[in-house]
């Protein structure tokens, strides 16, 4: 037989500083709003001389960040632990118990609803009840994460789970694969963008579930995320310290939400849509 | 073209009147109450070349998936008299299936995609692997192996699908509009291509089409359809020998069974609803 020549040839993709020259656009565009609207707040609060405990300006804030470091980096350290470890066990239990519902429409339907009900609570509402019954105060803040981070990974992976296309689940049935080699080598392969994107999805409700959980302990409780440190700035009246913690949270947010999409770049790049470099 | 002795093993002739398949009374009514299909009556030799031909709707994708036992029949029986059976009677003939879209797995690349219906069956890696590449050289694709679907051409998409199809040397290829959705130059070239392979190889094919052109172009028989319900309505024979090519194309015999076949067709439709 001839062979084909009608192969697409791949097109090199311009570089500048080891990146693909499109992106650049995409990483600078944000960083020079931002620098303009530090600006303007610094400008702004000086020119009409309000006071540092109303709206400190960046710099005092910048100012507190160092001076506090110590004290902030370790409760940075706290928050990221729960974060992680709650995002992990939601995407464990999530992955899990989306593979079981898709092994069984029975106990999809029994269990889902309950999911449900779990997504629905609102996390301040059952933070307080999570920390009287649990002694641990971390463990407390784990669960609280979990339950917010939990959903996102259970029903994206689900939904991935069962919208295979059929002509493939027909081809597995046609060489008499088992349930097993479907699901290994059909069912989660083909769930794995979904999952990637609910784990995204998740990450950032993990961090707002875990900050808004030690809120609800309060000063009462011997935590010390940073969550701790902006209510007892704010009891001092530190304001520019509080803002330094607000901004380590922000910053921690941004970091999750990058690191979780190059873990779907990375893992989708050779197949999926998602990952695709647009051209041009 | 490695293992290219082990594709091309022909199987022995059968004995006279034991076809492959042999369809009896065949019926398929959906839950949703649609007569797909009724009372077919279907004898497939070995080594035939047989095409499905009809109006959209007419129930070929229903038969051609009850032929590879993707769905059941209402009533009627398919019997595979020369086949291996199962331990509960079960017809286990060795099928491969092309559907409409290439329907590749887009996280393999295009040999672990030949590979896997031999990696179904539990074939060491190394093993399957040489013969899913000598699959797609056989097909065309020598070189393409580490290559991911994304980055493959449509024509060479349904190439790797052929090839995962013939990788567990058939019985029967069952192919639904395969070239329906490719432009004609690629079509000519994977129908010359098919009928290549088949002659080469010897398995039976069962070819549902709704191309006069491409029906009498390939096959050996013509099966024409109609619908509603879905029928059988007259069977049409191509004598032209094989191999052909573009002389068989262009000649005055190509052009009278494309005739004789498109009068059958029309017939087909204007019955409709009649039987
Ligand atoms: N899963 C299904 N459930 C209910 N009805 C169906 C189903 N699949 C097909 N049908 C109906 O059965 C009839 C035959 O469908 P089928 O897909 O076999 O036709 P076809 O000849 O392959 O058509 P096409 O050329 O468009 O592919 C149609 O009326 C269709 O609506
Ligand atoms: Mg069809």
């Amino acid at each position: 037989m001839t062979g084909v020549d009608d192969a697409p040839r791949p097109e090199p993709v311009r570089r500048v500083l080891f990146l693909p020259a499109e992106l650049w656009p995409r990483i600078l565009m944000p960083i020079l709003i931002g620098a303009l609207s530090l600006g303007a707040w610094e400008w702004a609060v000086r020119a009409n001389e309000v006071p540092v405990y109303i709206l400190p300006p960046p710099s005092v804030i910048w100012a507190a960040l160092l001076r506090d470091w110590p004290s902030l980096s370790v409760s940075l350290g706290i928050t990221l632990q729960i974060t992680f470890a709650a995002l992990i066990v939601a995407a464990a239990a999530g992955l899990a118990l989306a593979v079981l519902f898709a092994q069984s429409k029975w106990v999809e339907l029994s269990l889902f609803p309950y999911a449900v009900v779990l997504q629905v609570t609102p996390i301040v509402a059952i933070a307080p009840l999570i920390i009287i019954w649990v002694d641990d105060i971390r463990l407390a803040l784990l669960i609280c994460a979990w339950i917010v981070a939990f959903f996102p990974i259970l029903s994206n992976t689900t939904l991935g789970l069962n919208s295979v296309d059929h002509n493939l689940v027909d081809l597995f049935r046609l060489y008499r694969a088992t349930r097993f080699q479907t699901l290994i080598f059909l069912r989660l392969p083909a769930a794995m963008p979904y999952f990637l994107s609910g784990l995204r999805i998740s990450g950032g409700l993990a961090l707002i579930g875990a900050i808004v959980a030690e809120f609800v302990a309060g000063t009462g409780g011997r935590a010390s995320g940073l969550a701790y440190r902006i209510l007892e700035a704010g009891y001092q009246l530190q304001i520019p310290r509080m803002f330094a913690a607000l901004f380590l949270i922000c910053l921690t947010g941004i970091a999750i939400f990058l690191a979780l999409g190059l873990v779907q770049h990375l893992a989708l790049r050779r197949w999926h849509e998602s990952a695709m470099r647009k051209e041009g | 073209m490695p293992e290219g002795g082990t594709l091309a093993g022909v199987p022995p002739p059968a004995p006279p009147g034991r076809p492959l398949v042999a369809l009896q009374g065949v019926e398929k009514r959906y839950a949703t109450g649609t007569l797909a299909v009724r009372g077919v009556n279907l004898d497939i030799p070995r080594g035939e070349f047989l095409s499905l031909l009809g109006p959209s709707g007419c129930g070929k994708s229903t038969l051609l998936r009850m032929i590879a036992g993707l769905i059941a029949p209402s009533s009627g029986t398919i019997d595979w008299p020369a086949s291996p059976h199962d331990a509960r009677g079960a017809a286990q003939p060795r099928l491969g299936f092309v559907f409409q879209e290439p329907t590749l797995l887009p996280w393999s690349s295009a040999l672990s995609n030949a590979a896997l219906p031999l990696k179904l069956e539990g074939m060491p890696r190394s093993e399957r692997e040489d013969r899913a590449a000598g699959a797609l050289a056989r097909v065309g694709l020598a070189g393409f192996e580490r290559t991911y679907p994304r980055a493959l051409s449509g024509g060479m998409r349904m190439r790797v699908s052929i090839a995962r199809a013939l990788v567990t040397r058939p019985d029967i290829l069952l192919m639904d509009e395969p070239f329906a959705a490719l432009d004609e130059i690629t079509r000519f070239r994977l129908n010359n291509d098919l009928l290549e392979i088949w002659q080469e190889t010897g398995f039976t094919v069962v070819f549902v089409t709704h191309s006069v052109f491409e029906s009498v172009y390939l096959s050996r028989r013509i099966a024409v359809m109609a619908a509603r319900p879905g029928r059988i309505e007259r069977e049409v024979g191509v004598p032209a020998p094989y191999p052909r090519g573009e002389a068989f194309r262009t000649s005055a015999e190509y052009a009278a069974v494309c005739r004789t076949v498109s009068l059958a067709l029309g017939e087909a439709i204007a019955h409709r609803g009649a039987a």
